[in-house]
């Protein structure tokens, strides 16, 4: 396949899908338990209400965690796919919120290195449901791991799932700049989730612009742009929903959150 | 706990062959229950002695590699559960095959013993040291942030190397280690194998730098310098500041 990249550089030399079909976006954050998977799912369900095919790709190979947030409990997975035990067809399932997702399974975990076979299997099944789809969405792992950032370059955008917390801004900030210097990525959407007030999300993503301008150092002209796409207000209905593994669209449409994700949806739909 | 179903019969201990069991106790130098023989706590105490006698290592009286795996087990669903940063080290003597070959298998299960005491008083009451292999050990820390990783390996691999071994009247030995560390992932569920895998292979990246070394799995975090830091948290902890009454 002429799109396959060269194995011995995934990072440094992402292949640029050719746009055909569906608009691919992955979700990361640089650590883990930031809400990545709950800002997926929900922005998948807002996508579908807007009248748009949506497919979620559980790409946290290894690690997953959208079955759980989903409470789904599927016969079929990507492993399965893979090991050629199901077609794609019986593994991509209808999830609450009207999307579609492809969930990654526990089998999984002996992919979660990245071996030239995983690398592979994973561009090909992204290039058989992107015609099927208007949106497929990869939900990726945290951190810069060589699977994560190699999910994230199969993706033509990128938004990056922040809290205010430090330690999470400390790991969201240097994702970006491996997105930005290994990638050579110019343009990366933020979602501050778990925001404690109005505006929060504006003066973190102003604060990382900054330091990135500073180290990062682009060239003249080729200016590096991370985007606030988000900012979403930790509420009552968020919690409830993320303990009774419901989807907050679904349950509690009319909270502040789900009007946050969304005005997401719309940010992205243009 | 209230009892609803009715009584189950009664087992009647002396009926049961325990002579086996018994010598084995005896043999491993557990203490025998104090209680009653042939009675429910002591049947219950004998079973105990039991089960710490098949978790720990003959030699060193460390944890054995069945029991670490379970260790490990918990660990992966606790991390994942609560977020709490847990590092698993995997370490090894250096070139130990050469003291058993040169002072035989003696002095190897000599050596063996003291660097598992001095590892076991390098840590924390809380961590787990286990004799997973040969001369393979693995120690598991709970709540180890992730900051302070590679100064504990160090420290252990340090404690080790100051050991003077007596290995024969008047014949010390000093011996080095290679450890290889990883973080299990926070917040997701992984699998004891993987985060061993991923220790081991830190332990190969310390063995072939040279041995005598610790090798961390680099964090993310390593990423940003302390200046970047500086300039990232400035006018947000201001901000913070400012609105606060």
């Amino acid at each position: 396949m002429s799109t396959t990249p060269d194995p011995a550089a995934p990072a440094t030399s992402p292949p640029r899908p050719v746009r055909t079909g569906a608009r691919t976006l992955a979700v990361t954050s640089g650590k883990g338990g930031v809400g990545k998977t709950f800002v997926t799912a929900n922005l998948a369900a807002a996508l579908a209400a807007r009248g748009q095919k949506v497919l979620v790709l559980d790409a946290d190979l290894g690690l997953a965690n959208l079955d759980v947030v989903l409470n789904l409990h599927p016969k079929l997975t990507l492993h399965d796919v893979f090991t050629e035990k199901a077609t794609l067809e019986q593994a991509i399932l209808p999830a609450p919120g009207g999307f579609s997702v492809l969930l990654a399974g526990s089998g999984m975990v002996e992919y979660s290195r990245l071996t030239p076979e995983v690398r592979d299997k994973l561009l090909h099944i992204i290039d058989l449901v992107k015609p099927r789809f208007d949106w497929v969405l990869l939900d990726t792992g945290a951190g810069i791991s060589d699977v994560v950032l190699y999910a994230i370059s199969l993706a033509q955008d990128v938004l990056v799932v922040a809290t205010p917390e430090p330690t999470s801004l400390t790991d969201a900030y240097a994702t970006i700049k491996v997105l930005a210097t290994q990638q050579e990525r110019r343009h990366v959407g933020l979602v501050v989730n778990q925001a404690n007030r109005v505006g929060e999300g504006k003066l973190i993503c102003g604060q990382l612009q900054q330091v990135l301008q500073r180290f990062v150092g682009p060239a003249p002209g080729q200016g590096f742009r991370l985007e606030l796409f988000g900012e979403i207000r930790s509420d009552q209905a968020v919690r409830q929903a993320v303990l009774k593994r419901q989807l907050m669209l679904e349950h509690y449409p009319g909270c502040e959150a789900a009007q946050a994700i969304k005005a997401l949806a719309s940010k992205l739909l243009g | 706990m209230e009892q609803r179903l009715p009584a189950t019969p009664q087992i009647d201990a002396s009926a049961l062959d325990l002579e086996q069991a018994l010598q084995l106790l005896q043999q491993a130098g557990a203490l025998l229950p104090d209680e009653a023989p042939h009675s429910v706590a002591w049947l219950q105490a004998v079973l105990n002695a039991l089960c710490d006698l098949s978790s720990r290592d003959a030699l060193t009286g460390l944890v054995n590699r069945r029991s670490f795996e379970m260790a490990l087990a918990r660990e992966v669903d606790r991390v994942a559960r609560a977020g709490e940063a847990a590092l698993l080290l995997m370490l090894d003597i250096d070139h130990f095959k050469a003291v058993n070959d040169t002072h035989g298998h003696g002095a190897g299960d000599q050596v063996i013993r003291c660097v598992s005491q001095a590892i076991e008083q390098t840590v924390r009451p809380m961590d787990l040291v286990a004799r997973v292999g040969g001369e393979e050990f693995a120690i598991i820390l709970p709540n180890c942030a992730t900051h302070v990783g590679l100064a504990v390996a160090e420290r252990v691999r340090e404690s080790v190397s100051e050991l003077d071994i007596e290995i024969g009247p008047g014949q010390l030995l000093n011996v080095t280690i290679s450890l290889g560390g990883a973080f299990a992932p926070q917040w997701v569920r992984s699998s004891p194998l993987l985060w061993m895998e991923r220790a081991d292979r830190q332990l190969y990246r310390a063995k072939a730098e040279g041995r005598n070394r610790a090798c961390l799995e680099p964090q993310i975090d390593s990423l940003v310098s302390a200046e970047e830091k500086g300039m990232l948290f400035a006018s947000l902890n201001l901000e913070t500041q400012q609105d606060s009454p």
